[in-house]
């Protein structure tokens, strides 16, 4: 995986269709999940090696907070828990 | 005041309560604006989608009526160079299949400043293309006696690249392992290492390198320099956006493919629907229909949903319905119902389609509501 980000000099995070991602910490997990009573499993998923997330060094079961732009509401938030590829 | 649109900004998006808060006339007390900021949050939550609205059927008839109107033709790209694109109802289908190979792939390529104010983009634009020998050289002469091949290069060509023809040797050494290459002023030889080889090789020899590729990004077969506002920018027949990423001229912040399958393995999920919904729209726009971006937005989400791009179609996301017979009444019904029945398959009946199968309410709109009650006894 190291490799793969290695051959691509270009950060990924600064192109312009590629959203702010955030790893959220393990409690603001916990609140997230309490608020909407579900489960990491229902949520929206991300790839364990999607380019935009790689440098997090995510782990299976993390929630990664979504800062988009949205055509109708100008910015809008979304979650995507972490599966393995 | 400050506390009230705190408390406010969690209710509804934040841009509203900006627009509020530019807004407001010179005078108004706190009560007032805490009137305005109530009356706002009604009409936002009266604007919001009901619980149980079927959004995914909204949006299906929204994109498949205007659909019947669209041309199923591709058209000519206006332009010196002849560029076709997929327009129109084909390359809606093609988007929302994912498919893996797209009938037009295409980049927009993006220029750092001073390019992009025009400087030197026809070179640029050449040196994009992937260039193959027989477009630089015009002439390619057989020596039967000697059994070599003497290459003419066209110097202009030559030089709108930036290459010498000592460039051009070393690539085709480096390709044509069984002959040796020099350079004669100008011109190149390519010669048979072992002698006494008959016509047959070296005609052969001259049709390996004749489309050996000498310079360029492979894969971007035609090269068109726009202006678009202020700005030049570079769009390409053929796609790779890894390697255009990486050369130094361009900005590859903007820089974009309409591959979405090439996007998401190369920007991820989040990329891969941006375009989706922007190549939709474009489509849709081009036509001059008019569609919401809500509704490609929803499609664009459920076909991002799982992590990667995936098709609506029986492999893609229709494959992942957790009902034995949604899944059936989609495509290959046969097949599914055996499976199923193979493996023992429990079908709960959660959503729409198997409950109108079995003649019974859908859980939708009004047929969500159940009625839950304690019993005493």
């Amino acid at each position: 995986m190291a490799k793969e980000a290695k051959l691509s000099k270009f950060d990924v995070s600064k192109h312009t269709l590629v959203p702010k991602h955030t790893k959220l910490s393990e409690s603001e997990k916990k609140t997230l999940l309490k608020k909407y009573n579900i489960t990491v499993k229902e949520l929206p998923k991300i790839l364990i090696n999607d380019p935009a997330i790689i440098r997090f060094d995510p782990k299976v079961n993390d929630v990664i907070k979504i800062e988009r732009g949205s055509h109708t509401a100008r910015s809008s938030v979304f979650y995507r828990g972490v599966v393995n590829a | 005041m400050e506390e009230l649109f705190k408390e406010f900004a969690s209710k509804f998006p934040a841009y509203l309560v900006e627009e509020v808060k530019e807004n407001l006339p010179p005078k108004v007390t706190k009560a007032q604006v805490k009137k305005i900021l109530e009356t706002v949050e009604e009409n936002y939550i009266y604007a919001k989608v009901d619980a149980g609205e079927s959004v995914g059927l909204v949006a299906a008839e929204s994109i498949g009526e205007p659909g019947t109107q669209m041309t199923l033709n591709t058209f000519h790209f206006a332009g010196v160079a002849e560029m076709n694109v997929t327009v129109g109802l084909p390359r809606i289908i093609e988007i929302l299949d994912a498919r893996l190979t797209i009938k037009t792939p295409m980049m927009e390529v993006y220029l750092v400043p001073p390019y992009n104010k025009g400087k030197d983009i026809r070179s640029i634009a050449m040196k994009i293309k992937e260039t193959k020998l027989f477009e630089l050289a015009s002439e390619f002469q057989i020596d039967i006696v000697e059994s070599q091949i003497r290459v003419v290069l066209n110097m202009k060509k030559l030089e709108e690249i930036g290459l010498t023809s000592k460039d051009v040797s070393k690539v085709i050494a480096k390709g044509a392992k069984t002959s040796s290459v020099k350079n004669d002023g100008d011109d190149i030889i390519v010669k048979l290492n072992s002698k006494d080889e008959g016509l047959n090789e070296v005609y052969k020899l001259k049709e390996k390198i004749r489309v050996m590729y000498i310079s360029g990004v492979k894969g971007v077969s035609q090269v068109l320099p726009v202006k678009r506002g202020e700005e030049f920018l570079i769009v390409t027949a053929g796609t790779n956006l890894k390697e255009m990423l990486n050369l130094d001229y361009v900005d590859p912040t903007r820089t974009t493919s309409n591959d979405i399958r090439e996007m998401g393995k190369l920007l991820g999920v989040e990329a891969a629907r941006s375009t989706v919904i922007n190549e939709v729209f474009k489509v849709i726009e081009n036509q001059g229909l008019n569609v919401d971006v809500r509704h490609i937005m929803l499609v664009a989400d459920t076909m991002c949903n799982g992590g990667s791009v995936k098709g609506i179609t029986r492999y893609g996301i229709v494959s992942e319905k957790s009902s034995v017979l949604a899944r059936a009444s989609f495509e290959t019904p046969i097949k599914h119902i055996i499976n199923a029945a193979v493996i023992g398959e429990e079908d709960l009946l959660n959503s729409v389609v198997e409950n109108v199968m079995i003649n019974q309410p859908v859980p939708t709109g009004t047929g969500l509501a159940k009625l839950k009650t304690k019993v005493i006894d």
